[in-house]
């Protein structure tokens, strides 16, 4: 088992190797330079990133890192899948984090994949990609710090989780430019195929769309599932969310409880 | 597939457990049974021995001194899905077992279940530890949120 824990793009990227090989290490360097290179490319924080220069003109895209726009081309197919409840302009500034931070998980993941690991998990501030698995994933209870509201369990899941218990109500709505604030937290689970990139950017599309809207979106897509914790701690979910929970329940707490 | 539509009528039976249980011994109070437990008009029973060898060791009856296991058994309720009737493992008072003892055969009935009641114990708060979690899904906590995060509890705990 290998374990690390990477402060980076304003929070923190965790990887776990259950299958560590010769080439692992090699690869947790690469991931880490990655993901550093990423929050230099992409970071609305910082006046010099490419993303900011672009922004403000003084950039041609054709100019910056070739990331760039193959992210903001994806941005663009996510606006079309969620009829136009993503956007890269959140608030009217040039701003792909809804899909940045996702697929920074996915390209740490596919690093890993390519040095041979196949048991691994990756979790990028709380936005999750399984390799092999199964593996157990906790969803933080909104309400409650320190708690869980549910536990999944699977292999190859994307699990993210858009909510307001971390940093307030900053999912906006793209067509009111308002807080969206239907949900105390929206957690959609991605099926192998549907990596955590398209996953996140999808848990924040349909945060915005609020309860209705968004959890009959998702149950019309194949390959997602959502629970949702409404602002007044009641859940809700989409048909197959139960086929991502533990198979054996709730029961199987007492082989941790003793 | 039974076992999982076995957790599925367990869970759903829980919310009924909470409002049907009625702890037969009642030889002091049961936090998380919650407000319901002495409202129903059952009366629970001491549950038979089940058959799975797993559960804590030595589960007695009501003098159970706190910290120990103890099973207490619901009645049988009728649910809109059919009869269902659980038993829970109480350590101290925490739940840390439901058994299902009879739950709805009906297949379709099965699956209803399955996509109208998410297991509502799954859903209670849970610690990471006796979750026996891997990793934490949330809303994106900042550096500084981490140090509090469940995740770095994770991250530290197996490190």
């Amino acid at each position: 088992m290998l374990r690390h824990a990477e402060p980076v793009m304003g929070t923190v990227f965790s990887v776990v190797v259950r299958d560590p090989g010769p080439g692992t290490a090699a690869a947790l360097d690469r991931i880490v330079e990655r993901l550093h290179r990423i929050d230099a490319v992409f970071s609305t924080y910082r006046p010099d990133s490419d993303i900011s220069r672009l922004d403000r003109g003084e950039l041609a895209l054709a100019d910056c890192d070739p990331d760039v726009p193959a992210v903001l081309a994806a941005c663009r197919e996510v606006a079309t899948e969620t009829d136009g409840w993503f956007t890269e302009r959140p608030g009217g500034r040039l701003d792909p984090s809804g899909w940045v931070k996702g697929w920074a998980v996915e390209e740490a993941a596919a690093l890993l994949r390519s040095s041979g690991a196949r048991q691994y998990c990756v979790s990028g501030g709380g936005d999750v990609q399984t390799g092999g698995g199964p593996w157990r994933i906790g969803v933080a209870d909104p309400g409650r710090p320190g708690l869980l509201t549910a536990v999944l369990a699977g292999h190859g899941l994307a699990v993210a989780t858009s909510g307001t218990a971390e940093r307030g109500a900053h999912v906006l709505d793209p067509h009111t430019g308002r807080p969206a604030l239907g949900f105390a937290s929206l957690t959609l689970v991605g099926a192998p195929g549907t990596g955590i990139a398209r996953t996140d950017a999808w848990a924040t599309a349909a945060f915005a769309m609020g309860p209705d809207r968004a959890l009959a979106w998702v149950a019309r897509r194949p390959g997602v599932e959502a629970l949702a914790v409404l602002p007044d701690g009641s859940k809700r979910w989409t048909p197959g969310l139960p086929g991502h929970l533990p198979a054996a329940g709730p029961a199987d707490w007492r082989s941790a409880v003793r | 597939m039974r076992r999982a539509v076995v957790t599925s009528a367990a869970t759903a039976a829980g919310v009924v457990l909470l409002l049907s249980l009625k702890p037969h011994e009642a030889a002091g109070p049961v936090p998380v049974i919650g407000s319901g437990a002495g409202s129903g008009a059952a009366s629970g029973s001491e549950a038979p021995e089940p058959s799975n060898t797993s559960a804590s060791p030595a589960p007695s009856a009501s003098a159970a001194p706190a910290g120990a296991a103890r099973k207490v058994g619901g009645d049988t309720v009728n649910t809109r899905y059919g009869p269902v009737q659980v038993q829970v493992t109480l350590t101290g008072s925490r739940i840390t077992a439901v058994d299902v003892l009879k739950y709805p055969a009906s297949e379709r009935r099965d699956r209803e279940i399955n996509t109208t009641a998410l297991p509502l114990l799954n859903q209670e708060a849970i610690s990471a530890q006796s979750a026996a979690i891997d990793v934490v899904s949330g809303a994106t906590y900042t550096s500084d949120g981490y140090i509090r995060s469940l995740q770095s509890a994770l991250d530290r705990a197996k490190g």
